[in-house]
Parts: C-alpha cells; structure tokens; sequence
C-alpha cells in the first residue's frame, strides 16, 4: 500500500500545532495556579487581619461578596481546558491522519505508539476535569504529557511507513488500543498520585509544601480522583495483556515467553494489583497506596521508553 | 506441641494476612525486574555469554543466583508459590464467608438512619403498609428483608451488589486455574525449530517424528520426544517482498501437509495445502507450525576433472537481518573415491558469503537489498580433510577451523563469482556458482493447556468486571406513623443509605431511588432532609 504523502505531511503540521495548543494551556493554566495562589493569599491576609492579626492560619473568612462574574483564575482555567480539547482534537486529527496515510492503525512505531498514548491521557485527563474539581491541576499534567508527546515528535520521529508482517493483524488494533487508554490513563493517575503524597504530607504538617500545596484541591478529592483513573485503567490494562497473549500466540509462537515487554507489563500489571490491594489493607491507605500509583506510572514509562529503545526483544518496534 | 501449634497458627496467619499478600506482591515485581534489567538465558543466550565476559566479577555470581534465568529461578518460584499459599488461604474463609452472607437477612435497620451517608425523608398521607408495598415493588433486584419495631414503625432493610464479592472470588480462583494451566504446559508441551527447504522436491517433506527431525527441541519436563504428534509437512515455495527501505513487507509460504498417525506422510491423497504466513500458524493434530523466519542456499554445481559433476545446496545463514547478507559452508566428497585415506585428502568445501543483491565495497562483497535481484558470491574453496570423519558433529555453516590449524585443510582459492560465473582450481576443477534457492526457518509448538490458560485468562477478567464495577450497597427505610395522629394516615418515611466499598458514586443512585421510594401517596411536606455526604464517613 502506497504512502499518501499528503496525509502525511498535514499529520505532521497538526502535531506540531497540537504541541503548541498544549503549550499555550499549559501556561493558562499556570497562570491560573499564580494567580489563584495570589488571591488565596490576598484573602488570608485580609482574615489575619479581620481576626486581629493573630493566627496566620486560614480563620473565618468574611464572606466574600457574590461575585459578579467568574473570578480571572477560574476564567484562565476554563480558557486552558477550552485550549486543552482544541489541542486534543489537532493531535487527533494527526493520529486520523496517519492512519489514512498509511492505511493502518496509528501506533505502528514508538512515535505513533507515544503520541497515542499521550491523546490518551489528555482525554483521560478532560474525562476527570468534568467529574472531579481537579481543574487547578492543568499545569502539572499536561506538563508530562508534553514533554512525552515532544520526545516522541522530536527525537523518536519515524517517517510515515507501512509496518513489517509480525504487525499486520487486527490484534494490533485491539492489543495495542488497549494498551495506549490504559497507559494513558495510568500516566494521569499517577500524577495525581504523586501531588496526593504532597498535598497529604501538607495537610499533615502545614509548613511541609506549603507554596505547591495551597495549589492544589483537598487530597481526599485527588485520592479519588486518582483511584477512578486507575481502576478504570486496571482491566483495560489486564484485557491488553491477555489480547497480547492470544496474538503472541498465532505470531510467536507461544502466548508468553518473558519478552522484555511481557515482563514489564507483568511488573505494571502487579504493582497496579498491590495498589488496588493496599487501599484495602490497614495502613497502607492513603499516602503509601499513593506511591504504589506512582510505582505503577514509573513502571509505565518505563515500559514506554526504557523497553522500546535500550533492551532488544520481539516487541522492538521497526524504524523507532 | 502447643508451642509448635502456635508457631504454625501464627505463621499461617501471617501468611494469609492482607498485608503479607501485599508484601509478597511488591516481591514477585521486584523479582522480576532482573528479567529485563539482565540478559536472559531464554531470550538471547550469546547475550548472557557477552555480559558475563563483560563483568567477569560480578557474572559468575549473578549466574550462580539464578539472574540470568529469572523465571526458573527458585527465589522467583518461591515467592509466587507463597502467594498463591495465602491466596488460598485467603480465599477459602471468604468464600465460606459469602456463602453464609448470600443466607443471611439483610441487616437491622439501624436507629438513626440520619447518620448514614445518605439521608432523605418525607412525610406521606399513606400509611405505613403502603409505603412498604410501594418500596418493595421498587426495589427489584435487591434483597430485602421487611420488619416491624416495636412502636409499629414498619422498616425494610435492602442489600444489592453480592456480585461484587463473587467477582472477586471467581478473579482470585481463576488466577490459581491460570498458573495451574501454565505449570501443565511447562510440563506436557514443547517446542522445537527445523529449517526445511523451499523447493517441493516430494522427499523433502518434513515429519514431525521425533526429537531427531528437529534442528533445535525444547521439551516440557514431561516430555520425551516419543509422542509427538504425527503429522508432516512440505514447503513448495516461499515468497518474500521487501519495501525499497529493506522493511520487510510479505512472507508466504506454500504449504502442504497431512496428519495422522498411520499415514505419517505415505498417504499420497492426504495432502492439503496452507498458505503459511507469519501471523497464521498452521493448526494441526494439535501442535502449531509456525514460519519463523527465511534464509537462501546457493546452488554451487562443482565439476571434477574427470568430468563427474556433484551439485550442493544447503542453507546459508543470514548474518544480517536487513540485507540478508549470509555466509555458510558448501561441503562435497570427491565421487568414486572410495578410500577413507584418499578421501579425507580430497574434501572440498565452498565457504564465504552470499549476497541477495550484491553490491561491492572495492572488491568487498556486501548486500544491499534482501531479494535477490543480483545474487553473488565471494567464497574461498578449501580442500582436504574436512572432519567429518571424525565423529563429532560439526556446524552446517562453516568448517572446522581446526582442520585448518592443523594444516590438514587448506585454501585453494578465492573469487567473488555472479550467478553463472564459475572459478577454475589448479586441479582443474570447475565451481559453479549456479544458482539460488530458498529455505524458511519453521517452529512447531505444542501447548496442551492452553486453551485452560485462555479460558482462565476470560474468567480473571470478567470476575474482576464484577470486583471493579459492581459497588455493594445497602438501604434502609423506616415508615414511622406521624406522631400527631389526627387519623389521616400521615406516615414519616426515612431512606438511608451507606456504599460498603471503595467506590464513590453511590450519591446519584440514591438520589433516584430515594425520590422513587417517598413518591408515595401525596407528599404533605415537601420531601425534606435530602443530602449527601462523602460515601466513605
Ligand atoms: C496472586 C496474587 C493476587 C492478585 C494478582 C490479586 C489481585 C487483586 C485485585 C486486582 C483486586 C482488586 C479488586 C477489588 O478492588 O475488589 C484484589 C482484591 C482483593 N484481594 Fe487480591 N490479589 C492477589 C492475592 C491476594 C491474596 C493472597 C489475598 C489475601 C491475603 C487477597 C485478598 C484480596 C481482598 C480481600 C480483596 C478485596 C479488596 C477490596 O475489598 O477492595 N488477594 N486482589
């Protein structure tokens, strides 16, 4: 089948402008975290003073008059998430456009294979934006993300190509989607694991992470929040390996045979168990689950990077 | 004793603990991380050699321990063997437990059903007999138990979500079935490799008879190569395309072949054909053949001065996977010579590389594309005494350098030859290099279990759909008959609620269902109270 090199080229444009959509969210939402931060702060200030300049602590606050619209850090939020889906139609569009150039699914190589992965956690990331108020978070997940999808579009780079026999099988399609929504998923839980830790250690100990912690909302909602992505990301995960099982199968030989990739995915697959497992076991809840959830996203990566480009196995992708 | 039956109480329980499962959990991972951190025996044994040589302090150590062979390992065994102990032990109290609990009658409904998580009340005109009735019709699906108190309120505690637990039992069960399935193919299956000429020729056919008629085996513990299953094959041509990039594009191969266990390939109106490629294996009496990769054989057409013509092709390896750039040994007896003495002086073997499409470096032989578009050779020709006598066995790829060494084989001659072209020894021999053919690396594999690994896998999955989906969840109702009694009829109704898992999202549901359960009758106050708190108090 024929390269339409046409496709290929607009896939191309629209994953750079999709990158600098992102970027541009990503600074709204900084600047929704400045401001917010300035604002909490003008407010203390204001109750210290309302209670006598005595405690320092949040006291009583005077109710703040009904605001007449929404306040600038929740208008620059609202912006980043607006440029967020915007950003995530362009990638999409770049993923769509690689498939029609090279009339394949889009995750043939490491570069389609982490830019899926990274859509993935976007959309996972807008999914969690609408049912959980972790909207101030924009910043600290799309910072991952970018960083992942730019590698991917920089440095791992592949000409659009058709892809060699061993991945001509519609188990690709369903093997590797449920590989990249799981990944995806598990790279925004795990973020929001890992600012649980620090919001837990503040609220714990108030001089701990004060500056990042008065960001971030309360750390039962990013416990939450972070358990539904990863439980939503756990069978996807479990269904991934064993469709990769049944393909190995009729491509390898065997359904498992410890391939560098297997294993990783075996380690991933066990650490997201022990998470599941430790919110149900006393003393394990709450902040030592959530370094399990950020084990789980290193494991991640890991299996991303690490796997792909240093160690050689059957799952090498051609023409990283 | 007794000490010893605490010690083994003790031990028991801390096995079967939670937090020892968790334990054992974080092991079995780290466990693993040596697999892909380390060469693995399994995977690429040259590579284990390389890193040993590498490290030649710490190597032989980490080869003792078992680092190169993880997943054979004792220790790795050992930790997932006192996982599945406390699985066991684990599961089979809590399925005791579920089972008493599918018995059992939903819970009383407790006093102050204000402090569950979940909370509404109304006041109804109906009375207490009809809001039951109505509850009751809603709460299809639930288990539910009716009851009256003592100061004639009515109350209906309800239970839903058993599956949950189920879920997880049938997970936890499936995952023993699974590493049973695994352990029964290690024991029952095997593996093994054989490369097989490409031309159809009938006596080619390739038979899977035993340990003999492969070039590689890898038996199940249980396994002594003397059943295997009958069936043969025959290869009757092989197509490779590759893209302009060198990227492999097709791999077909024509396949023929029977089974059964009387015929064994004699039976000549058995065969049946299959066009082998690399995602389909050919299924057959059990075992799986599977193509595994391809290779060529250079056709040399060797012409002795007294005119006798022998010809050789046997496969070449490839060196590189891109270009198909291979090399390999040619190896010929001289006809008519019948004594050993005489014979071992005059072993000819045609040795170098292969090129698909050569392409030169100088007068470097080197390839530049898989096909092969413009063959050619650069081969030494060695004469002498080849080893082969000798009873050891020695690679088909090359020659044995000893023979060399000692100076008992030497070379005669060196020339890059295109197809067609031939070289001419001092003796008057002709080489030919005459032409090309093909040869593909097959794999059959045997796996009894299998289909018990699949069926476990599908049940690990669906039983942790119902662990993860399904929230269990409790309601209770108490239809208290208002204090001021006028005689109407008027009847207090509280619902409470309380999610007994992890999940939250039992708040919408509630709402719902609450709303259902107070629209009974006609409301007298607006239905009042309505909230909801964090699922988890
Ligand atoms: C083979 C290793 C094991 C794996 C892969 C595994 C995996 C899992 C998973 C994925 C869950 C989550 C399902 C849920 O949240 O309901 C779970 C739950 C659970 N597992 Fe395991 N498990 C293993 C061994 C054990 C052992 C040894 C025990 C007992 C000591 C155990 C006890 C439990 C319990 C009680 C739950 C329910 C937790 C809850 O209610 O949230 N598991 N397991």
């Amino acid at each position: 089948m024929p390269i339409n090199q046409t496709y290929a080229q607009y896939s191309d444009l629209s994953v750079v402008s999709a990158m600098a959509v992102y970027f541009l969210a990503l600074l709204l939402h900084a600047a929704e975290s400045a401001f917010g931060r300035q604002a909490l702060k003008r407010e203390a200030k204001l109750a210290a003073v309302a209670a006598g300049g005595g405690g320092t602590a949040v006291a009583e606050r005077p109710a703040p008059p009904p605001p007449r619209e929404r306040p600038l850090p929740e208008r620059l939020g609202r912006m980043g998430v607006a440029l967020t889906v915007l950003g995530a139609l362009l990638h999409l569009a770049s993923l769509v456009l690689r498939g029609l150039a090279t009339s394949r699914v889009p995750w043939g190589n490491m570069y389609e294979y982490i830019s899926a992965v990274c859509l993935a956690a976007v959309v996972a990331w807008l999914v969690m934006v609408r049912r959980h108020p972790v909207r101030q978070l924009g910043a600290f997940v799309l910072t991952p993300i970018g960083i992942m999808l730019f590698i991917a579009a920089k440095l791992l780079y592949a000409e659009a190509a058709p892809v060699v026999p061993a991945l001509r099988s519609y188990w690709i399609v369903i093997h590797v989607s449920a590989a990249v929504i799981a990944s995806g998923a598990f790279l925004v839980a795990g973020v929001i694991s890992l600012l649980y830790v620090v919001k837990a250690s503040n609220e714990a100990n108030p001089k701990r992470f004060a500056g990042l912690a008065a960001r971030l909302p309360e750390s039962a909602a990013l416990d939450k929040t972070a358990y539904r992505v990863s439980v939503f990301g756990f069978p996807l995960l479990t269904f991934g390996i064993i469709a990769g099982a049944v393909w190995a199968e009729s491509a390898w030989g065997r359904y498992w045979g410890w391939d560098p990739k297997e294993t990783v995915a075996f380690i991933s697959w066990v650490i997201y168990a022990a998470y599941l497992h430790s919110r149900a076991t006393a003393g394990w809840r709450g902040t030592r689950a959530a370094w399990v959830n950020v084990a789980g996203f290193a494991a991640t990566v890991f299996n991303l990077f690490f796997v792909n480009l240093v160690t050689t196995g059957l799952h090498s992708y051609a023409g990283v | 004793m007794a000490g010893i039956l605490a010690l083994l109480r003790n031990t028991w329980r801390g096995l079967t603990a939670m937090r020892t499962a968790l334990v054992l959990l974080f092991l079995l991972a780290l466990a693993a991380l040596p697999g892909v951190l380390l060469p693995q025996y399994s995977l690429n044994s040259a590579k284990v050699e390389q890193y040993k040589a590498e490290h030649d302090v710490v190597g032989p150590w980490l080869d003792k321990l078992g680092f190169f062979n993880v997943f054979a390992a004792p220790w790795f065994a050992a930790i997932y063997l006192m996982l599945f102990v406390s699985l066991i032990g684990c599961l089979v109290p809590r399925t005791f437990e579920f089972a008493q609990q599918l018995r059992a009658e939903p819970t009383l409904t407790p006093r102050r059903l204000t402090r569950m998580p979940h909370y509404a009340r109304a006041e109804v005109d109906a009375d207490p007999d009809a809001v039951v009735a109505h509850a009751k019709e809603r709460l299809r699906g639930w288990r539910v138990a009716v009851r009256e108190e003592a100061d004639g309120a009515r109350t209906i505690s309800a239970e839903r979500g058993f599956l949950r637990e189920a879920g997880n039992l049938v997970f936890h069960f499936s995952m023993m079935l699974l590493l049973v399935g695994l352990a029964a193919g290690k024991l029952y299956g095997y593996e093994g490799q054989v490369i097989v000429r490409a031309d159809g020729s009938e006596n080619r056919q390739w038979c899977n008879s035993g340990l003999f008629a492969y070039d590689s085996f890898r038996p199940g513990l249980r396994v002594d190569g003397t059943e295997l299953s009958p069936f043969c094959v025959r290869v009757d041509g092989f197509q490779a395309k590759y893209l302009h990039t060198g990227q492999a594009d097709v791999f077909h191969a024509d396949l023929t072949y029977q089974d059964g266990a009387a015929s064994l390939g004699n039976d000549p109106d058995a065969w049946r054909k299959y066009g082998l490629e690399v995602n389909s294996p050919l299924r057959v009496n059990g075992d799986r053949v599977y193509l595994l990769g391809h290779g060529y054989a250079p056709r040399f057409v060797v012409t002795f001065p007294d005119g006798q013509q022998r010809t050789g092709a046997v496969q070449w390896k490839p060196m590189d996977t891109t270009t198909l750039l291979s090399e390999g040994a040619t190896k010929f007896d001289r006809p008519g010579v019948t004594d050993p003495e005489q014979r071992r002086k005059t072993q000819l073997a045609v040795t170098g590389l292969f090129a698909p499409t050569a392409g030169y470096d100088g007068t470097v032989l080197t390839s530049v594309f898989p096909m092969p578009n413009r063959p050619a050779v650069a081969v030494d020709v060695y004469v002498g005494d080849l080893g082969t006598d000798s009873g050891t066995p020695q690679s088909i790829f090359s020659i044995d350098r000893r023979m060399v060494d000692a100076g008992r084989l030497s070379k005669v001659a060196r020339k890059n030859l295109e197809l067609g072209q031939e070289l001419t020894l001092d003796d008057g021999t002709r080489i030919r290099f005459d032409g090309v053919e093909n040869w593909v690396s097959l794999q059959v594999s045997h796996d009894p279990a299998q289909e018990w690994v699949l069926v476990a896998a599908v049940l690990v999955l669906v039983g942790l759909g119902g662990s993860l989906l399904v929230k269990r969840r409790r309601l209770w109702l108490r239809a208290a008959p208002s204090g001021d009694a006028d005689g109407t009829g008027r009847t207090v109704v509280e619902v409470g609620g309380l999610a007994r898992t992890d999940q939250a999202g039992y708040g919408e549901e509630f709402t719902r269902l609450a709303g259902g359960l107070l629209a009974v009758g006609r409301p007298l106050a607006a239905p009042g109270g309505g909230r909801e708190r964090q699922d988890v108090p």
